[in-house]
């Protein structure tokens, strides 16, 4: 399987705090990839170096063999590489069918110009973000909603209208930040579904999540981080059993992680 | 269906305003409306360039710079260079757009209040380089400066010479129209086409636009080069009209007008600023009656109406138009 992504020895300080230390790992094409550890492990982090929201201070992201580090997050997006957020980060004010076109920016073959101008271009793309946006609308399940206003759905269907805006930029890999996050189970086990849904498009998943029985359920190989430093890697089956994570967990956590 | 709406609109709103008006100008003998009009007019131009950067969520008060830039240009290029003034017009544009650009990169990073007050200083600084630069002439300003001469061409006189008329003050009138009806179609159709949506979606929420492929820092400064533009030309076409300009004539209450014209008439309708500076101008106008309590009235009618209709005037929705 190719490596589509590499995090080559990835470092980012914050003044004196090391977020993320010297991480280092793959994501396959096709996978599903979650990135687990305890809070403050540098997931948030790391997850914006990969995205490049962040720049690191030592290191460097690869996407097909190609830096991708120290680009800007526009860049970034356009060769495939397209995050989605944490909680409620939507066009709140625009319709659920507008978030979603307008996220099929990156696809657009007319210019700026050409749009202003309504060149036939322009109006061909139009055509097809509207399809496009309908099918990635249905295929979410989110078809009742379609001329709501975003900020007006409920918290499940905001996350999958997240995930909608991020499928519409047509990624090679979408990250995902804590798709699970403030989900009861039922919601839970639909956003899986959502998730594996968005990997058989033929999408690679990196996931950062806190939701433990989630990521074991849903992920091909797991990165753990704690303090900043991967202190594993491997299957679902591999972390479960893996002393270094069990511990990290519960010096850190009194209450049972749920695996 | 819409279209044809539309263009019925259009066509009896232009109908009124360069039919409909002048003859009850002159049946009623205000001529001094011709004036006023023109004024509402040109100065809804320079607010609708501070629309456009509520649009892409910056609060502007800083017009006032680019129509005193605009003024300056225009009027240099007409005495010091005996540029026709029509060429001189979107000249003017062009170069508070290309100034804007230079200014925008750096301050069109800040949000919120901060970019609000760097634009609030930049009407100063505009105010300040026309009193201290030597090519402005200073404190006295340009003066006399002469009116547009015509456009023919093919020896069809498509303008008159403003000079020869007997009365330069309805063709200003109509060619003020003309360039605000010309200046709203073309923010309309920005606002509808798909700029329009990106637009919005950096209002809202500048990283994820970012993180969907939009170029946020292009797009921004595109937005404020076009906002300037307007400013530029509402500034020039003043000047032309009051044969003069100082540094005084465009300050920082000019810049907080424009903004005040936005926010009346409704930072979500394309006609909002054209609504708000109409009411705004004649609502300060018809107060002058009330002598020393004018202002104190003005302000309380201002403050009450973003209390209750915070959404601008035209939410009132008029025409009972939906949103779609």
């Amino acid at each position: 399987m190719t490596e589509l992504l590499q995090i080559k020895a990835v470092n980012k300080r914050f003044g004196g705090l090391v977020a993320v230390n010297n991480v280092s790992f793959a994501v396959r094409e096709r996978e599903i990839l979650s990135v687990i550890g305890p809070n403050g492990a540098g997931k948030s982090t790391l997850f914006k170096l990969i995205s490049s929201f962040l720049n690191p201070t030592s290191g460097e992201v690869l996407f097909r063999e190609e830096r991708i580090s120290g680009l800007a997050p526009h860049i970034v997006a356009r060769k495939g590489v397209v995050r989605t957020f944490q909680e409620t980060t939507i066009f709140k004010g625009m319709t659920v069918r507008d978030n979603v076109i307008i996220a099929h920016h990156l696809r657009s073959n007319a210019s700026l110009a050409g749009f202003y101008l309504g060149t036939n271009t322009a109006r061909r793309d139009e055509d097809e973000f509207g399809r496009s946006a309908d099918e990635i609308i249905d295929f979410l399940d989110l078809g009742t909603q379609r001329h709501e206003i975003a900020s007006t759905l409920p918290h499940g269907h905001l996350r999958a209208l997240g995930i909608a805006i991020g499928l519409a930029t047509n990624p090679t890999v979408l990250l995902l930040d804590e798709p699970f996050a403030g989900m009861n189970h039922d919601e839970t086990v639909r956003a899986v579904e959502m998730v594996r849904g968005v990997r058989k498009r033929g999408v690679t998943v990196l996931l950062v999540e806190h939701d433990m029985p989630a990521v074991m359920n849903i992920s091909d190989r797991i990165v753990v981080l704690n303090f900043g430093v991967k202190i594993a890697e491997g299957t679902p089956k591999e972390i479960q059993e893996n002393e270094k994570v069990i511990e990290a967990y519960l010096g850190v956590e009194d209450e049972t992680i749920g695996f | 269906m819409k279209r044809t709406r539309n263009i019925l609109v259009v066509a009896v709103f232009l109908l009124v305003v360069l039919v409909g008006v002048p003859w009850l100008i002159e049946a009623t003998g205000r001529l001094d409306l011709y004036y006023t009009l023109t004024s509402v007019a040109l100065l809804s131009i320079a607010s609708a360039g501070v629309w456009v950067t509520f649009y892409i969520g910056r609060i502007n008060i800083g017009q006032g710079a680019f129509a005193l830039m605009g003024g300056y240009v225009s009027a240099i290029l007409v005495v010091q260079y005996g540029v026709s003034f029509w060429l001189t017009l979107p000249l003017a544009g062009l170069f508070c757009a290309a100034a804007s650009v230079l200014i925008g990169l750096p301050i069109l990073r800040l949000r919120g209040v901060y970019f609000a007050m760097v634009t609030l200083v930049l009407t100063e600084v505009a105010r300040l380089l026309a009193l201290a630069l030597p090519i402005t002439n200073g404190a006295k300003g340009m003066v006399s400066i002469p009116l547009p001469g015509g456009i023919s061409i093919f020896g069809l006189t498509i303008l008159p010479d403003f000079a020869a008329l007997p009365n330069p003050r309805p063709a200003f009138y109509l060619v003020s129209v003309v360039l605000m009806a010309l200046c709203f179609a073309a923010l309309y159709r920005l606002v509808h086409s798909r700029i329009g949506k990106l637009c919005q979606s950096l209002q809202q929420n500048e990283e994820l636009a970012s993180s969907i492929g939009v170029n946020i820092a292009y797009l921004r400064v595109i937005a404020y080069a076009f906002s300037s533009f307007l400013g530029g030309l509402g500034g020039a076409m003043f000047v032309a009209i009051s044969q003069s300009i100082y540094p005084s004539s465009f300050t920082v209450t000019d810049s907080v007008n424009f903004m005040l014209n936005c926010f009346l008439g409704g930072l979500g309708h394309v006609f909002g600023p054209m609504i708000g500076t109409f009411v705004l101008y004649f609502g300060w106008d018809f107060l002058f009656e009330t002598g020393e309590f004018q202002l104190l009235i003005f302000s309380s009618v201002l403050i009450a109406l973003m209390l209750f209709l915070p959404n601008g005037l035209l939410s009132l929705r008029l025409f009972g138009k939906k949103q779609g």
